[in-house]
């Protein structure tokens, strides 16, 4: 085991970043173009990033595996993006979104990174207004927010219930503008299935495009991942179906060390599954939960229908265990709540799997019309997916999981273990400890494309001005190519007998009973005995119809989940070794009395990054020891 | 539920297609319409035959990657719902469902329901954005905007790019989309300096790529995001100025 070192510059908090940049060596605006960037995901960090790295001169190329590059899972988030601008003078700064973000990570992330993150957000504000993002305002014509939970003051910017979509339009027509000034070249239908190490640095990527088939080496000075989450391998998440892991388990296998794995986010109020076949979970916004109590009956075999039920007969769980806070306590602690209550078989629905989020006291109180004004848009929404009206019976929701805090690590400048190779956005580890605040994901992608990376990045490139280039010729991208190919023929030759998402949907039950909102060792232990078992048993008997060279989606599959089978490995490993609860990582061993997480700041204040060692041998942990010098530890407590 | 499939099958490109019919058996009404054909490719995989490629994605109606013409109409029956957030409910038992790609010269079939949308992105390279660079801009509240028509570029800013307005029209014209991203920037105050440049540039490549609008509005009967043919006028009425004042070099 080894300590990483994050490179946290020295001095205070609120200079750390500033001085850093001065520090940073400079590559001059003539020199720009003598370096090529390869960006790798198109989503917002990606999209931000490919723009702005191209309007200061860079060569970029910007690769996504969509249609276009406006169609990441950014564009779905719904409810908006922190900044600390404190308009409506209620107290917010710098400081305190700075302080918000470390305690609703229950104090596992990286205080200087996430700092300059407060420092960066309100550059986001008003780039994004720059481009016509249309943000909500008040009548006097200024910017308008709202609250978001883990925070006492209004800090969120929001358009509607699409603001994922509005910033991500955002950074793709800045993207455009790059394309067309031909700083950018832009690469739709392009899947990265490796990357390219050389002399242990990356020096390019290997792609498959998905409409030919084609494999293609493509080289440059440096690489940059903004390759997403990896929610689905639970295989039911709220994320869109095509996001995966693959590029970032690939750069893992290249070397780059995977951090907090075990970092995944359940949000409590998803639409819970109605059948087996269901393909994905829908995200009903947390914004609900200022006006819908949570219940599930008293009696485990009630009978009568939701509206007979009488008060007696209805838990308020949530209002119950957590007086203060109630239905608004955070995501994690909402979530297990409403676990606890389904295992023990008070669930409701016809398969028993959720629990009712109850608006009629709210339209005794307010009147239909006020509700319809607030959540509209997401009442619709319900009823269009579940055929049941929400005005007139209790929405059923259940967690689901929806964003990962883990990924690949990286140090104070974004860079992974791999010189060259840098990920930003989810697909990095960095800011958001064990538990990501609502708002703080758009925050986070954008602040990483927009003012981080583009600093940072012209530190590693400077001192390479006038060194030898490595291109495509290499031998290494013959090699990597040959990889690539050798196993889009594997999967093209079995014969088995069963889809790869039958073995994705197996692998998400494994991963969602043993590493989902409630781990035990037992359990842990037991799922990394299973995951091996089915991996096996995929490799035997999956069946990927059709040919290479053209259109095929159980082949781009295939390698997707065979990626998942690989971390889901690793998930489970780093659960078993964190023998505390924080966050979103719950370990039933490690609770209160009351049954709330108990962490271990003493043996785990740190965070685990693990390192690729070889498909027959175990991965080796490391460690970067998490140094609070500006927060002070504490527990949470919502009661 | 039990229905009976006619889905569009082409190989590829430049292979002629044709409709094969599949039985979609045991259906839950509770499913999505991919869903649907989640299930009937979970069938021809088993019988290792090829599945029916479509495009998809978020599956809740945002990222515009899904679309599909449904018995004839863009996104299917219902209104305001893009193929991913139709629910099978909408259908009845023993139904016959003709599934074809979406139909239009500016959308090429590449496999079969699966088209090439690039030309959307061309407009917008056109000149559907703000020049603004990253780091320039001043404090967000410096540029005050009446809520009316933030509100108003925000309805057109809500188009997600399916394509369904140029499936849904007769002509095969792209003005809805191409007026909707236009009205977005030219109702903004940021975007009043590039307002004519943007038009132009924006029109012509649509023009070049696309059928023209005679005024059939299917376009806006088939957005699944209820984008108005207003925007339409508002472009053209743009267009018109723009062209008569020559700025071209704006």
């Amino acid at each position: 085991m080894t300590v990483l070192d994050a490179k946290i510059p020295a001095g205070p908090l609120e200079q750390k970043w500033d001085e850093h940049r001065f520090a940073m060596k400079l590559v001059s605006p003539a020199n720009k173009r003598k370096f090529s960037i390869i960006v790798v995901g198109t989503g917002l960090a990606g999209a931000s990033a490919a723009a702005t790295l191209g309007e200061l001169g860079y060569r970029v190329k910007a690769f996504t595996f969509h249609d276009s590059a406006r169609r990441a899972h950014s564009i779905a988030a719904q409810g908006g993006i922190n900044a600390a601008k404190n308009y409506h003078g209620d107290g917010d700064s710098v400081y305190r979104l700075f302080y918000d973000t470390v305690k609703g990570g229950d104090f596992r992330s990286r205080e200087a990174n996430v700092y300059r993150l407060a420092q960066v957000s309100n550059n986001i504000i008003d780039q994004c207004v720059a481009q016509g993002v249309p943000f909500a305002r008040e009548y006097g014509g200024l910017l308008d927010n709202r609250s978001f939970g883990g925070a006492q003051v209004s800090r969120t910017f929001y358009a509607r219930g699409q603001t994922g979509q509005q910033l991500l339009l955002g950074a793709y027509q800045a993207l455009s503008r790059q394309v067309k000034e031909r700083t950018v070249e832009l690469h739709t239908n392009q899947e990265m299935l490796d990357v390219v190490v050389v002399d242990g640095r990356a020096v390019g990527i290997v792609t498959r495009d998905l409409r030919t088939g084609q494999v293609a080496s493509h080289a440059a000075d440096a690489v940059v991942l903004a390759t997403g989450g990896y929610s689905n391998a639970f295989y039911l998440s709220t994320n869109a179906m095509a996001c995966n892991v693959t590029a970032a388990w690939r750069a893992h296998r290249r070397g780059a060390m995977f951090a907090n794995p075990c970092f995944t986010q359940i949000h409590p109020t998803a639409i819970p599954a109605s059948d087996e076949f269901q393909s994905k979970l829908t995200l009903m916004s947390e914004s609900l939960r200022n006006d819908g109590r949570i219940w599930v009956p008293t009696d485990a075999d009630e009978a009568r229908s939701v509206g007979d039920i009488p008060e007696d007969g209805r838990d308020y769980f949530l209002e119950r265990r957590y007086p203060a806070f109630g239905n608004l306590a955070p995501r994690d602690i909402s979530s297990r709540a409403a676990k606890e209550r389904v295992d023990a078989g008070f669930g409701v629905g016809p398969l028993k799997n959720g629990v009712y989020l109850d608006f009629s006291e709210a339209i005794g109180r307010l009147g239909r019309d006020a509700i319809a004004e607030k959540y509209g848009n997401l009442f619709d929404m319900y009823e269009r997916i579940t055929g049941e009206d929400p005005y007139r019976t209790p929405m059923r929701i259940y967690p689901a999981p929806h964003y990962t805090m883990g990924g690949l690590w990286v140090d104070y400048e974004l860079q992974t273990t791999v010189p060259g190779l840098f990920a930003i956005g989810e697909a990095n580890f960095s800011d958001h400890g064990a538990n990501r605040l609502g708002a703080s994901a758009l925050m986070q992608g954008l602040a990483d494309g927009y003012f981080v990376l583009p600093a940072t990045i012209g530190n590693y490139l400077a001192p390479m001005l006038g060194k030898p280039k490595v291109d495509t010729t290499a031998s290494e991208f013959a090699q990597v190519e040959r990889d690539v190919e050798a196993r889009v023929q594997r999967f093209l030759a079995s014969r088995g007998t069963r889809s790869v998402d039958w073995f994705h949907r197996e692998l998400g039950r494994i991963v969602w009973d043993h590493c989902g909102m409630s781990r035990t060792k037992e359990g842990l232990e037991k799922a990394l005995s299973e995951i091996p078992a089915l991996r096996a048993e995929f490799e035997a008997d999956v069946r990927v119809p059709g040919s290479g060279d053209t259109i095929n989606s159980s082949l781009e599959k295939a390698g997707r989940v065979e990626d998942f089978f690989e971390l889901a490995e690793l998930m489970c490993r780093d659960a078993l070794v964190r023998e505390e609860s924080c966050g979103g990582h719950f370990r039933e061993e490690h609770q209160t009395a009351d049954g709330e997480a108990l962490r271990d700041d003493e043996n785990f204040a740190h965070v685990t990054a693990w390192e690729w060692s070889g498909d027959s041998a175990a991965p080796v942990e490391h460690r970067e020891q998490l140094e609070y010098e500006y927060v002070q530890l504490a527990t949470r407590s919502y009661k | 539920m039990n229905l009976t499939l006619r889905v569009w099958r082409q190989a590829g490109p430049s292979e002629p297609g044709r409709f094969e019919t599949y039985e979609a058996k045991g259906v839950s009404e509770d499913s999505s319409f991919l869903e649907m054909l989640d299930l009937v490719n979970e069938g021809l995989i088993a019988r290792g035959d090829e599945p029916i490629e479509f495009m998809h994605d978020c599956r809740e109606g945002i990222c515009g990657t899904c679309g599909m013409m449904i018995n004839g109409q863009a996104h299917g029956p219902k209104e305001l719902t893009t193929t991913c957030q139709l629910h099978m409910r909408t259908f009845s038992d023993g139904d016959e469902i003709v599934i074809e790609p979406w139909r239009a010269a500016g959308f090429p079939v590449l496999k079969d329901l699966v088209v090439d949308r690039s030309a959307f992105d061309r407009i917008v390279q056109a000149g559907g954005y703000v020049s603004v660079e990253t780091g320039s801009a001043q404090d967000a509240n410096l540029i005050p905007i009446p809520k009316a028509d933030a509100d108003l570029a925000m309805d057109a800013a809500a188009c997600i790019g399916c394509g369904a307005c140029v499936a849904a029209c007769p002509n095969g014209a792209a003005q809805l989309f191409t007026s909707a991203k236009l009205a977005h920037l030219n109702l903004l105050p940021q975007g009043q300096p590039e307002r004519s440049r943007r038009t132009l540039a924006m029109v012509e490549v649509m023009e070049e790529r696309f059928g023209s609008c005679t005024n059939y509005g299917e376009c806006e009967a088939a957005c699944p995001k209820g984008i108005s043919i207003d925007f339409i006028a508002m472009m053209n009425r743009d267009h018109r100025r723009a062209l008569v004042s020559g700025r071209r070099s704006a």
